[in-house]
């Protein structure tokens, strides 16, 4: 039967946490992908496979994904969110792949807000 | 839907909004019977009685943001058309469980698809919900429980750049040792 090699994750937690000794931690980015039935039908797992992708291939372990559900805007499909600390959330919509690319690079690494692809500023709730 | 993968992590998501802390997602194929299996469980709040009967009806939602709800309305619907088809039961209060059976080799069975980004999605964006998945082909099968995952990393973030490449890599070469479905 396939299994995890579980060892190589006790090497990662020993490197990580040797790291994070070295700096004050704690989380200053929060990406969403929203992953409700009208958002995955739109292609936000693709989305959200970009977005793990390129976490994976940075140096950045203050960067938190996470997923939600449906925020009733079903035609702006894929939406994203990012939140950087001190900063107002941007709700980003009609995402793709290669526009998550370039939301991570410019926005979330740079701080650059991608203006295109933006649907609305600020902190808004879902349902 | 054009993948079942997907499906399943609709029906997932699903399952986490309400409220489970704790999905166990089990696929079997089975040759001898042509039928492709899949029984998703939860902890959640679970979906009163006389709602029951309507969950598959896609003008029916609880939700508040839109007045349609698709996603077991689409799973059952993909079931079948293939032959197969679609249960649920649930208690009030104490989970919900679906199987959905599909004709394994039906013209119009949806490909299982991308099972490892429905995987890596629920696992990394939704690191406060424990996933058992199971995906069984004859007598081999392929079990992995994010509970262990935890208990290994100590509180190191599902989101860190190395556990997620850990991760990619181990399901992938474990869904591959397994076989297709």
């Amino acid at each position: 039967m396939p299994k995890l090699k579980l060892d190589d994750l006790k090497k990662i937690k020993e490197q990580v946490l040797k790291d994070t000794s070295l700096r004050t931690g704690g989380a200053t980015a929060k990406v969403t992908v929203h992953m409700g039935t009208c958002g995955i039908a739109s292609g936000a797992r693709q989305v959200m496979d970009a977005l793990m992708d390129e976490v994976s291939q940075s140096d950045r372990q203050d960067i938190a994904v996470t997923t939600s559900g449906c925020i009733g805007l079903c035609s702006e499909e894929p939406i994203v969110t990012v939140e950087l600390l001190n900063e107002e959330a941007i709700r980003y919509h009609f995402v793709d792949p290669n526009k998550m690319r370039q939301i991570f690079k410019r926005h979330i690494l740079e701080g650059e807000v991608q203006d295109e692809f933006v649907m609305a500023k600020g902190s808004e709730h879902s349902n | 839907m054009l993948e079942l993968s997907l499906h399943i992590l609709d029906v997932v998501e699903n399952a986490l909004n309400a409220g489970a802390s704790l999905i166990e997602i089990e696929l079997e194929k089975d040759t001898a019977r042509d039928i492709l299996r899949l029984k998703i469980s939860d902890n959640g709040s679970g979906i009163p009685k006389e709602m029951l009967s309507r969950v598959t009806d896609p003008f029916y939602t609880t939700r508040t943001t839109r007045r349609v709800g698709l996603g077991l309305s689409l799973l059952s619907q993909a079931a079948e058309q293939t032959g197969g088809s679609f249960k649920i039961d649930s208690v009030h209060g104490s989970g919900t469980k679906l199987v959905a059976e599909f004709g394994l080799s039906h013209i119009d069975r949806a490909p299982l698809g991308d099972m490892l980004g429905t995987l890596m999605s629920l696992i990394v964006g939704r690191p406060e919900v424990d996933i058992m998945y199971t995906q069984k082909i004859g007598s081999n099968e392929f079990v992995l429980d994010t509970r262990e995952i935890k208990d290994e990393l100590e509180g190191v973030s599902l989101s860190n750049p190395e556990v997620i490449k850990f991760l990619r890599k181990n399901l992938q070469e474990g869904l591959a040792e397994l076989g297709s479905i």
